[in-house]
């Protein structure tokens, strides 16, 4: 499934499109930034609540296929600037962490 | 391939810039072709000790030298020093404000993420003088 489909699938709302064809081939919930970096997993979708510069860091060091950002977290225009140029997807969501991964896992 | 050489100045409590030598580390390693999981090991390790720069010791400096067979890092930094390196190297041990743990750092999972992804790991350090980090990642043959 792509970043694009499971946006559409969720009523996700596409904060920064940096590439929507990516395929995600898992999931990941976390929002300390190290603990994220070390165990998220290339092309995974990372659910979490945060929404600043160095969350999109971690996004693009650990090879994230996108972040969702849960529960409404806001994102910083710092991060969305920063997101833009590295191209990173980002998608925003009302539904917690949980609700969204459980859905994703049905997916995939 | 030959040797290269790359250098960066890390500026101290700019969060916003921390982590651009290692996602510019990471761009060259892909360029140049290295297996997918060796530039991981890299870029986790530099990021990490990239932030404990800018998080403790106001920034510093980092040396990047790869070759074909490994990629070594040499961090040096003008900061505080670190007291009691075996507390450092427990997960869940930090010294991080709570300003830095609200972006989501501070974790106490820094020094040993950067061992965990490393061949070899070694740390000088000076109380008020700084401490210099020498990383090697290797490539397997």
């Amino acid at each position: 499934m792509t970043v694009n489909e499971f946006a559409q699938q969720q009523n996700l709302t596409v904060a920064v499109a940096g590439d929507l064809s990516r395929e995600i081939g898992g999931g990941y919930c976390g929002d300390l930034l190290s603990w994220v970096m070390s165990r998220a997993q290339s092309d995974d979708c990372w659910f979490t609540v945060m929404g600043n510069v160095n969350a999109v860091a971690v996004s693009v060091l650990a090879d994230c296929a996108c972040i969702v950002l849960c529960e409404n977290a806001p994102l910083d225009d710092e991060a969305k600037q920063k997101a833009e140029q590295q191209g990173v997807n980002i998608l925003q969501a009302s539904e917690n962490a949980y609700t969204l991964a459980a859905a994703l896992s049905k997916t995939l | 391939m030959s040797l290269i050489t790359l250098h960066y100045d890390v500026p101290g409590d700019d969060f916003t810039r921390a982590g651009e030598a290692s996602g510019n580390v990471k761009t060259h390693l892909k360029k140049l072709g290295f297996d997918p999981a060796v530039v991981r090991n890299v870029v986790i390790a530099l990021y990490e000790a990239e932030i404990n720069m800018v998080i403790h010791a106001g920034g510093g400096e980092i040396d990047v030298e790869i070759d074909p067979n490994q990629i070594r890092m040499v961090l040096t930094d003008h900061g505080p020093g670190i007291p009691d390196i075996s507390l450092a190297m427990q997960e869940g041990y930090s010294t991080a404000p709570d300003n830095v743990r609200a972006l989501g750092f501070g974790a106490g999972m820094g020094l040993p993420n950067i061992k965990k992804y490393t061949d070899d790991m070694q740390i000088e350090t000076e109380i008020g003088v700084g401490t210099t980090m020498r990383l090697r990642v290797d490539v397997p043959a």
